[in-house]
């Protein structure tokens, strides 16, 4: 009987309720452990979410450090902390109204941190110039991102607008998109060369498209989230060309730029590989660059730092989009988050040892964790896993048996899910279905967070280990 | 090797210009031809990154030549967003800021310093935190500082018990979307012994990226409908432009009430009547906003009036949204703040089981004022399962509200006891900020009084004054030629001659024919003498000029 009946129809198209009981489980899970239950294993083991700390990454100290100066500036007075902490934390509340760092932040961001950020790009770029009045920062990219598709999906238009967006992909994005009235075009990546993003498969999104919606978008994400891909350069070139020679306005979404693991692969921003193409792309091509405090070495997801750097936006474009980001202020910790991030402590600097140290032991880490991931998973019949070359994930393949897919299809679970949710039971590990994220038809994947200490990795790869054997000598 | 000597000295038309002047109505100076942008000179120090008027001339936009061909234009982009203004951070803040600017460089003003009475933020007019929210924050930021003697031993428990509950132990960990666990077990007991005892269930709790989130996000799920069942949402006139400006953006009928200017900005329900009887019409009215105390006209409602509000809410089926941020910020004699929800349950089940109510509380406000944590809740009271769970997913596409935030709200709602360490020292604080509050509350009514022209009701509650001003028709009449709104007009004289920034009324809604101004009672007590001072010289000269 409630007046609410009618609600905004867009909600009912995000999906995500099939699998948000697998969460929910392991939270009761978790629970249940505390309480006492006798289980095969005394902790539960959540890598569903690449989220470091709360996968036993600790965060970095200069960052913490300075922030609970700027929280409580009486530490300031003694010098309990380094003193580059406590100079920075001075200069971070000089940026900050009243000195406080519980004052609104200007519309679109704090001046100073924005001319941080722009000198941060430019310096990432080799150069190629970067102007604080194309720069936005919000709290987290995940807000730019709405905004700007905000502004792009019309939805008082017929047909629809449509966006490309990646397959798998990331999933508050593709929910993004509908909840805003827009339609999803998935793009597959190729699995078997690593994820890679084939133009020829664009072209054939873009074909689908036609007659369902209007597509106006082309959303990358780069590195891959979940798939660990990074583009080379010549990718991110012709996908810039196929942008272009389609009309499409890129969306890109690079908050994994710090995150790559191997040698021979080197991010590169768009923004740079676009400038470096000249005119008249570098010209016309209309863009939107993500980054966040979120994922890297930083890891802060919960503090909600981020923004968006666009690219030739009409101008009077961007007045609205000012107006739209000014109703809502951003967090000052994510600005101060940010500024620490892109800024951080110099060889020289009293904090610098410890940052060093903290930030290489992450790399290691991580270089540590996927090379155990695909030596082990590749070893295992059943599971099969690409190169892992940036990002926060792994995401290796299920060849499941057919008795298995029978089985699921029977509980009425998708088999990825049937498969997760047998190993969240038996072995108190969380890791995430690829249904999450999209995949081809009739393939299965599961999704692991490798942003974890080293010991906890392998405690995952333990428990999964036995846990597929069993599974698959069950259903073969 | 440096790209920049790959680039084209006009390579910078890769990053195309931004704002421009939002003073004036169109669409900015159009001049032919590129802008050249060497990359060897840094960007114009003289360009205003943030502040949109006083753009030098020179300047060009690429509207002419680049606009076409454009993927996203004017005409391309999601038209809802135009419709989107926000007056508090509006044209004239941005004058202010440029202004601040033409000082710090040393251009010569007829005043030294900017007054910045336009938006909410305590903390940036000198209001000081709250010291034991800060120790919490500080050791939850850095726990090595849990070893630390000098923090107090229940600024320490509760920041243990709040990292206990974040992943990780850490405040970087994202949280559930609906929030963090204990803090929502928190608010609702606060809220229990807030409302006598009534009972409150944590899961009807969501925590939110201030107050303003939660808003925005019960009006996402809420809007829907075509043509003459569109969705149309009640909001009382004058307004927190937050609302207007998130109906404009869902394309939701924005329907108005007007508060009675001469009642002291009280609500009559005959006038609810009246507008929801027009609205129906022509859309399908399913909400009814209100703010308690009010923004910008510091009401506080009387209980007579909160419950007949509920019953007209009942009879006529909408969706009750109580904005309560300034719950604590109660001033006047014989005020008092009555949540909506306590009401509603004491009217008892035959409307307590049927009222869907969503009250909203935050950090940025009261005594706290931490707007930059963008701390906030809601509370949902019988709302549909169906539509809870929908609301549940909407929230999650946002991933999480930010952690410290839900962290500060938790010690807002958990703060200290009496026989705790910390308990005087944070009664002092408390008691202090908000004296001062009622302190300037008095002063801006009593003084802006004494202006012939200038009109001022009690400030009741929260943190604004919204005085009626008379202006002259001279005046009016310029306005209209320049296409300004009178009051507009009449702030921006004020800002340029001394320095005060100030927001039309024009930017709140008010009824036809008047006009208004709203500003802020933070400043500390000296600057504020100051500015009423100043106002009320201008409003003189203003008058003689335009007789």
């Amino acid at each position: 009987m409630s007046l609410l009946r009618g609600i905004n129809p867009n909600l009912r198209n995000i999906r995500n309720s099939e699998l948000a009981p697998l969460g929910m489980r392991a939270w009761q899970i978790k629970d249940e452990l505390r309480q006492g239950a006798r289980k095969p294993y005394k902790e539960l083991i959540d890598v569903s979410s690449a989220d470091p700390h709360r996968a036993g990454v600790k965060p970095l100290s200069f960052v913490r450090q300075v922030l609970a100066v700027c929280y409580y500036p009486q530490l300031a007075k003694s010098d309990k902390l380094p003193a580059d902490v406590r100079q920075r934390a001075q200069r971070l509340l000089g940026t900050c109204a009243g000195g406080s760092a519980g004052s609104y932040c200007p519309a679109g961001g704090i001046p100073e941190i924005i001319d941080i950020v722009c000198e941060f790009i430019s310096r990432r770029d080799d150069g190629v110039p970067s102007y604080p009045e194309n720069i936005f920062i919000t709290s987290g990219a995940q807000r730019a991102f709405v905004e700007i598709l905000n502004i792009l999906v019309n939805t008082l238009r017929s047909p629809i607008t449509g966006v490309l967006t990646p397959c798998p992909s990331y999933p508050p994005g593709n929910m993004a998109v509908v909840m805003l009235g827009g339609a999803v075009v998935p793009y597959y990546l190729d699995e078997e060369q690593g994820w890679e993003l084939k133009i020829d498969e664009l072209h054939r999104a873009l074909e689908s498209a036609k007659g369902v919606c209007d597509p106006t978008v082309l959303y990358v994400i780069n590195p891959g989230n979940p798939t660990g891909h990074v583009q080379s350069r010549k990718s991110i070139e012709e996908v810039i060309r196929f942008a272009s020679e389609k009309r499409l306005f890129l969306m890109v979404d690079e908050v994994y730029q710090d995150s790559v693991f191997e040698q021979e692969s080197r991010f590169v921003s768009y923004k740079k590989v676009l400038a470096e193409m000249g005119p008249p792309l570098s010209h016309t091509v209309e863009m939107a660059s993500f980054h966040s405090v979120s994922k890297g070495f930083i890891g802060e997801c919960g503090l909600r730092g981020g923004y968006v750097e666009l690219v030739n936006v009409d101008p009077s474009v961007m007045r609205n989009l000012y107006t739209l980001m000014s109703r809502d202020a951003s967090t000052t910790t994510g600005q101060l988050a940010l500024d620490l991030m892109i800024n951080p402590p110099q060889p020289g600097d009293p904090s610098y040892p410890l940052y060093n140290e903290e930030t290489q032991y992450i790399r290691a880490t991580w270089v540590q964790n996927v090379k155990r991931v695909l030596e082990v998973l590749n070893s295992l019949p059943g599971i099969s896993c690409q190169p892992v070359k940036g990002g926060g994930y792994a995401l290796p393949r299920l060849h499941l048996p057919p008795g298995a897919i029978q089985k699921a299809k029977e509980v009425g679970m998708l088999p990825d899910y049937f498969y997760c949710s047998r190993l969240l039971e038996e072995t108190e590990l969380c890791v995430g279905a690829g249904s999450e994220n999209g995949q081809r038809e009739s393939t299965y994947h599961i999704r692991l967070c490798i942003t974890t200490s080293v010991d906890t990795m392998e405690e995952v790869l333990r428990r999964l280990t036995s846990f597929h054997i069993q599974f698959m000598k069950d259903f073969s | 090797m440096s790209v920049a000597r790959i680039l084209p000295s006009r390579g910078a038309r890769l990053l195309a210009r931004g704002r421009h002047d939002a003073s004036a109505g169109g669409s900015g100076a159009q001049s032919p031809g590129p802008r050249v942008h060497s990359l060897t000179s840094p960007l114009s120090s003289s360009s205003p990154a943030r502040a949109l008027s006083g753009l030098p001339k020179g300047k060009m936009t690429e509207n002419g030549m680049a606009s076409r061909g454009k993927v996203l234009t004017i005409d391309t982009m999601n038209p809802t967003v135009k419709k989107v203004e926000y007056a508090v951070r509006g044209p004239i803040v941005q004058r202010a800021v440029q202004l601040e600017k033409e000082l710090r460089e040393g251009a010569k003003k007829p005043f030294a310093e900017v007054i910045k009475a336009n938006i909410g933020d305590a903390h940036a007019m000198g209001q000081q935190p709250i010291t034991f929210f800060r120790q919490v924050l500080a050791l939850c930021s850095y726990p090595e500082l849990l070893n630390d003697s000098t923090f107090p031993e229940d600024a320490k428990s509760r920041a243990r018990r709040i990292l206990q509950s974040c992943g990780g132990s850490s405040i970087g960990a994202y949280s559930a979307s609906q929030g963090i666990d204990c803090v929502r077990q928190d608010v609702a007991r606060y809220i229990e012994q807030r409302d006598g005892g009534i009972p409150c269930d944590p899961d009807n709790i969501y925590l939110t990226t201030g107050a303003s989130d939660g808003i925005v996000t019960m009006l996402k799920l809420l809007v829907c409908g075509e043509g003459k069942s569109r969705t149309g949402v009640m909001i009382s006139i004058p307004q927190y432009p937050l609302y207007s400006a998130a109906l404009a953006e869902l394309g939701a009928v924005q329907i108005n009430y007007y508060l009675n200017e001469e009642k002291c900005w009280s609500l009559d329900i005959s006038e609810l009547q009246r507008a929801l009887d027009e609205a129906r019409r022509h859309c399908n009215p399913r909400a009814l906003c209100i703010i308690n105390p009010g923004n910008p006209t510091g009401q506080v409602q009387s209980r007579q009036c909160i419950e007949d509000v509920i019953r007209f809410a009942a009879k006529e089926r909408l969706l009750l949204m109580a904005d309560e941020v300034y719950q604590d910020n109660v001033y006047a004699d014989g005020c008092k703040f009555h949540s909506f929800k306590k009401v509603l349950f004491e009217m008892g089940p035959e409307f307590s089981n049927n009222v869907e109510l969503a009250s909203f509380h935050s950090t940025s406000k009261c005594y706290m004022g931490e707007c930059g944590f963008r701390g906030g809740y809601m509370e949902i009271i019988n709302m549909d399962a169906e539509v809870k769970a929908q609301l549940t997913k909407l929230v999650s596409v946002r991933l999480c509200p930010p952690v410290p935030g839900q962290a500060l709200m938790d010690l807002v709602v958990n703060c200290p006891q009496p026989g705790e360490p910390s308990y005087n020292n944070f009664m002092k604080e408390r008691t202090a900020t908000l004296g001062v509050l009622a302190e300037k509350a008095k002063l801006t009514e009593q003084i802006l009084n004494t202006v012939p022209g200038i009109s001022c009701n009690p400030v009741q509650g929260a943190m604004y004054s919204f005085p009626r001003i008379t202006i002259p028709e001279k005046a009016i009449r310029e306005a209209k030629e320049k296409g300004q709104a009178p009051d507009m007009l009449y702030c921006m004289k004020l800002l340029e001659e001394t320095g005060i920034c100030l927001v039309p009324g024009s930017g709140f809604g008010q009824k036809e024919g008047t006009y208004h101004f709203r500003m802020t009672i933070l400043p500390a007590t000296d600057k504020l003498k100051i500015l009423l001072s100043k106002v009320k010289e201008f409003h003189q000269k203003f008058t003689q000029q335009y007789s």
